[in-house]
């Protein structure tokens, strides 16, 4: 019963909340859809403790029947395991704090009921995702989630930027849920069914078979598993498909925090772990997985260096923690990507509601080179921000000895990954343990990055243009740097998520790890909800030393150059990004991925829309067809007016050759 | 066959025959005073009429119908029905007129004169007799006998230029149509050596001479004249806008049944063995007239013009029942004429309600702009009869093209009615335009309020008819209008 109220209290709050809209005001709007997430948040976290003590197997509760035909039968239901247990606290305790954050970031909005609408009716798609015991209505959750990201990235949908972004989301993940839709077709024809536990227990037997297409024969289970992946692909906004992730900025931070970085984008990793039987089945399939992982975590990495807009470093960052769960899963190491997975889901929501903090403080300036010494102006977000810094650069020290490892979250999540890389023994496995180390470097840049050129050194805020607004001044009339603008604190309703975010980020690595990736409880915790490798999770520990310390140094030496560029001295950067200008110009522009994207698919799809509209409708429809006719009646109309003389004559003379012409007709017939 | 059962039959052309005399005497001795006596009398022998009518029309014991003198007359069904819808377009006719002819030209010159109604009874008489008549010569007196009355009242206002003008060109075409009516006729007699329309239909059987081919066609197309169907239209809008709009109310509605029901007798019961004969002619008459009509309209800027082009173009679609030459056709003719007889009643009397500030008749279809404001009501009624008009769902006007249009279809007729049914999209155009004006359009604010209750009386009766309650009559009067098309259909 708990499961029901879980995922469809939310459903109802977006539909009080949604349909009552105005006429509701904003604060019962409020209020109903918070209230149903902390309630559900709160029903959720007991499910997933019980999961953790061992004394609850997984379970199923039917809600509808839903299709009955033929060979194809399956039903609304909640399924509840491990796995579904931990997307279950995620989804809901961010859910939770986001729509409580939104209290405050949003205050002045005046579309309120709309936006706590959308985000819980995000929330119910996304609990319908994760609940999902048949392809189908995990496909139903997708798009579920596809639409509220949609709406909620074009929330502000006066500005043009923020309609762009929103329909750049939907049609690149219409190209990921294209895969995903074969891959559930192909499933049920291969398997006759699109039930998960059966598709799962069928899936060994399967391994080697062939499938025939177009006169060639493939590895069926690769098949099925890469067209799955390119699902996953879109959603989690991996290489190829991730350039829609950047652009979903547009929508309101808390959106960015929820959506696009804790739940909706994590949306690919689950499945891949969901489904992770199937894999295991097609070397090829999880070969593909860890490259695409791997070059993601790179690629989104290097990007991140060089981006100005804040919001934009931590999406990219985003992007490249999720490359990192993918080639977890790719090499075997499920329970490490589900582990980074709930970690990231704490750290990087905390970084994207810090950043609105900083946002909300710096009257929405969101460019990193105009802030500068906020750390004593905004000293909570100063310190929330820190946490989530230390959490996804992943400081910590390893096990020595008698001393337990101690770190934050991301300390143990990612250096579980790396290390299940290198362990992993296949070629793929080592490529990707270098790009994980090369990667964690990066990130330990770009986040210090952000930490240095936001809360240290000298105001420079007075060269924002918004700051400019707010103070009527600018850089030429302010007496300093600052302008005499001041931040200000944000207030409770956002600082409490901040606070237990927080938490999250420091102590849920601490807390979980041996549950989540220890190789005896981990068997146990996940119970077969994934395809959980013991061996590998051994082999993790016997890793030699310097595999183990290598994020450690990579970590170190990226705060070091981050501190020597942004703390020493000024004008490093920009000298070091005119030797390298090329370079820099390549990051800069994201690898020129939309500039290619734009030639190769945007172009020559608009040129063939508008030879469809031009000379397919306008000129051949529209001609012949409608205004065609319409110009024939207007004629047709003037003809008829001039006959109309008024003379008695010529009415006449029409009667008579009327006359004529019917006996004519009649005669010569 | 007495001569005393014959005059039963034809009680209702009886009543109003004495009364119309009696009527003008009253007129000429009692002058412009009793005019509202003389009116009010009409009304009252209209309404024994139609009671005489309605009475042979339900009562089981007329189910047969019958002759009168010898083969002249028949009673039937069919003929009991269209007379009910003349007497009650009569009766309405009269009902408005008072005040129109009273308050015309701002009341100058002319009032209400005892003439009109006793010229509405003779003309009513006269289409009793066409609608009744199975012999070319009671054809013929009634068809004139309504005429000469048409003309009169057409140019009734007779120091109104537009009005004599619209007398004179009734008069003139309406010879001329006559005339090709009687050679027409002649032929027929000449080449079949009958004027009986069942007689008539038996020579037919053995063939047809190219005589009496072309007498077909000439009465024919006699018959359109007066059902003002394309190519014999050109009269209709300059008749329609230059007689006084009582007239032109009258008009619209009660001739084109009695000369559309006619025409229907006469094809069916006197040409109806030879249908190939003439079916492709009123298949083109009813495409042309759909069309004209429709685009003849779209010119429009008087609505009494508009009006006449939408009757032409209604006839279009009721033809096209008639070119489906069975009785499914018959019957939906009977049915769209009573919802057409309702529409155009409720249109013109809203057009008559239309008045400015001096009393003055506001014809142009500009001045209605703002009427949505300045007068809800009025503008909701001519918004359902404009909607019903262009055959737009679910008011009653769509029952009657979407009946035509199942008849022509059961008649293998598949491509007219294709083509009608993409002809009435154009109509649409016009009709919606009104509605656009009286909606949408900037505030003209020419239209005072009126306090005409008989106005509204009989606007609200029409609208109702044609709204969508009207679906809830659809088994009586399809019952009733297949019992009639069925008479036409018995001597075959």
């Amino acid at each position: 019963m708990a499961i029901k109220l879980i995922v469809f209290l939310p459903l109802l709050a977006a539909i009080i909340a949604g349909l009552g809209n105005r006429a509701l005001g904003n604060i019962p709007a409020k209020v109903i859809t918070t209230g149903a997430l902390f309630v559900s948040c709160a029903l959720s976290w007991p499910i997933f403790l019980s999961f953790l003590g061992g004394d609850t197997q997984a379970f199923v509760v039917p809600v509808l029947d839903w299709v009955r035909s033929g060979d194809l039968n399956f039903n609304w239901a909640l399924s509840v395991d491990t796995l579904t247990a931990v997307m279950l606290v995620v989804v809901t305790t961010v859910s939770a704090l986001v729509h409580l954050y939104s209290w405050g970031y949003m205050d002045e909005d005046p579309d309120q009921p709309r936006f706590f609408a959308y985000l819980s009716l995000f929330t119910f798609a996304m609990l319908m995702l994760v609940t999902a015991d048949n392809l189908v209505q995990m496909f139903f959750g997708w798009e579920g989630v596809g639409l509220a990201s949609y709406l909620l990235i074009g929330f502000w949908f006066k500005k043009p930027s923020a309609n762009a972004a929103a329909i750049k989301a939907f049609v690149v993940n219409r190209v990921g849920d294209l895969g995903f839709m074969l891959g559930i077709f192909g499933t049920f024809l291969v398997f006759g069914t699109v039930s998960i536990p059966e598709i799962l227990a069928a899936a060994p037997a399967m391994a080697g078979s062939t499938i025939g297409f177009l006169g060639m024969r493939f590895d069926t289970m690769t098949i099925l598993c890469l067209l799955l992946f390119i699902g996953a692909m879109g959603k989690s906004a991996q290489l190829g498909l991730h350039t829609w992730l950047p652009d979903a900025m547009e929508g309101p931070t808390p959106v960015s925090a929820l959506i696009h970085a804790a739940t909706m984008v994590t949306a690919g990793v689950f499945m891949v772990c969901r489904l992770s039987p199937m894999f295991e089945t097609s070397e090829t399939a999880l070969a593909v997985v860890t490259f695409v992982g791997a070059a993601t975590a790179l690629f989104a990495a290097t990007v991140g260096l060089v981006q100005t807009d804040i919001k934009r470093v931590i999406a990219y960052s985003t992007c490249s923690q999720l490359g990192y769960m993918f080639f977890a899963t790719g090499v075997g190491a499920y329970g490490a990507a589900m582990f980074h997975l709930f970690t990231h889901a704490f750290f990087k929501a905390l970084l994207f509601l810090g950043a609105g903090s900083v946002i909300h403080a710096m009257h929405h300036e969101q460019d990193m080179r105009y802030y500068g010494g906020l750390k004593k102006e905004i000293p909570l977000t100063f310190w929330a921000m820190l946490a989530g810094t230390l959490a996804i650069t992943g400081v910590g020290i390893i096990h020595i000895g008698a001393i337990p490892a101690l770190g934050f979250a991301g300390f143990f999540s990612k250096d579980a990954i790396i290390e299940a890389a290198y362990a992993s023994g296949t070629e793929m496995g080592s490529i990707a343990f270098f790009v994980g180390v090369t990667a964690a470097l990066l990130t330990s840049f770009y986040s210090w990055r952000l930490m240095f050129l936001t809360f240290w050194g000298k105001p420079r805020w007075i060269e924002s243009e918004h700051i400019q607004h707010s103070v009527h001044k600018t850089p030429e009339t302010a007496e300093d740097s600052t302008g005499g603008y001041h931040p200000h604190e944000s207030p409770l309703t956002m600082l409490i998520p901040l606070g237990v975010l927080a938490m999250g980020a420091i102590f849920a690595g601490f807390v979980f790890h041996h549950a989540f990736i220890d190789a005896e409880q981990g068997a146990a915790f996940w119970n077969g909800s994934i395809a959980f490798d013991e061996h590998l999770m051994h082999a993790i520990h016997e890793v030699p030393y310097w595999v183990k310390l290598s994020s450690t140094f990579a970590m170190l030496i990226g705060l070091g150059t981050a501190f020597y560029m942004y703390m020493r001295g000024e004008g490093r950067p920009q000298a070091l990004a005119n030797q390298f200008r090329g370079l820099y110009q390549f990051f800069f522009n994201k690898w020129y991925f939309d500039e290619l994207y734009d030639l190769i698919f945007v172009k020559p799809a608009f040129w063939f829309g508008r030879l469809f509209w031009k000379r397919g409708d306008q000129q051949t429809i529209d001609r012949f067809g409608p205004d065609g006719a319409a110009t024939l009646v207007s004629y047709g109309s003037k003809v008829a007016g001039r006959l109309q003389t008024g003379y008695l004559y010529s009415y006449a003379l029409v009667m008579l050759l009327g006359l004529v012409a019917a006996i004519t007709w009649v005669m010569v017939r | 066959m007495s001569v005393g059962n014959s005059l039963y039959l034809v009680a209702p052309e009886i009543i109003l025959s004495a009364s119309g005399l009696l009527l003008l005497l009253i007129g000429a001795w009692g002058g412009f005073k009793s005019a509202r006596l003389v009116s009010i009398l009409a009304v009252t022998a209209l309404f024994a009429s139609s009671a005489v009518a309605l009475e042979f029309l339900l009562n089981p014991a007329f189910a047969e119908g019958g002759d009168a003198f010898f083969g002249q007359y028949r009673l039937d069904k069919f003929g009991s029905l269209t007379k009910l819808l003349i007497y009650i377009s009569a009766i309405v006719s009269i009902i408005i007129a008072p005040r129109f002819f009273d308050n015309v030209a701002g009341g100058r010159s002319a009032v209400m004169r005892p003439e009109y109604p006793v010229l509405i009874v003779f003309a009513a008489i006269g289409m009793g007799m066409m609608v009744s008549a199975v012999d070319l010569m009671t054809l013929y007196i009634g068809l004139e006998l309504n005429s000469l009355a048409a003309y009169v009242l057409a140019s009734f206002l007779r120091n109104d230029e537009r009005s004599a003008e619209a007398g004179l060109k009734y008069f003139v075409l309406g010879g001329l149509a006559s005339g090709i009516l009687l050679f027409g006729m002649s032929l027929l007699y000449g080449f079949t050596g009958t004027t009986n329309f069942n007689a008539i239909n038996q020579a037919f059987e053995s063939g047809l001479s190219t005589g009496a081919l072309f007498g077909l066609i000439f009465v024919l197309a006699g018959m359109a004249f007066k059902i003002s169907a394309v190519p014999f239209h050109m009269w209709t809008p300059d008749v329609y806008e230059g007689a006084p709009t009582p007239v032109t109310t009258f008009f619209a509605t009660a001739p084109k049944v009695a000369a559309l029901a006619l025409t229907m007798r006469l094809a069916i019961e006197a040409f109806g063995s030879q249908i190939a004969a003439w079916q492709q002619i009123i298949i083109f008459i009813a495409l042309a007239s759909i069309v004209v009509g429709a685009a003849g309209a779209i010119g429009q800027t008087n609505i009494k013009r508009l009006l006449a082009y939408s009757s032409i173009n209604n006839v279009g679609f009721i033809l096209i029942g008639l070119a489906a030459a069975n009785q499914a056709g018959a019957s939906a003719m009977l049915v769209y004429l009573m919802i057409y007889v309702a529409m155009t009643l409720g249109s013109f009397v809203a057009v008559l309600d239309l008045r400015d500030a001096d009393g003055n008749q506001v014809e142009e279809i500009s001045s209605l702009a703002g009427l949505s404001k300045s007068r809800p009501g009025l503008a909701a009624a001519i918004a359902i009869f404009m909607f019903s008009l262009a055959g737009i769902p679910p008011l009653f006007g769509f029952w009657g093209k979407f009946l035509v249009f199942e008849a022509a279809v059961q008649a293998d007729l598949i491509l007219l009615a294709a083509l009608g049914i993409a002809a009435s999209v154009i109509g649409a155009f016009y009709y919606l335009k009104v509605i656009k004006v009286m909606y949408f359009d900037e505030s003209a604010d020419v239209v005072v309020k009126s306090d005409s209750k008989s106005h509204a009386v009989i606007i609200a009766l029409c609208a109702l008819f044609v709204s969508p309650l009207g679906y809830l009559l659809i088994p009586v009067l399809g019952n009733i209008a297949d019992q009639a098309a069925a008479a036409l259909f018995w001597a075959l």
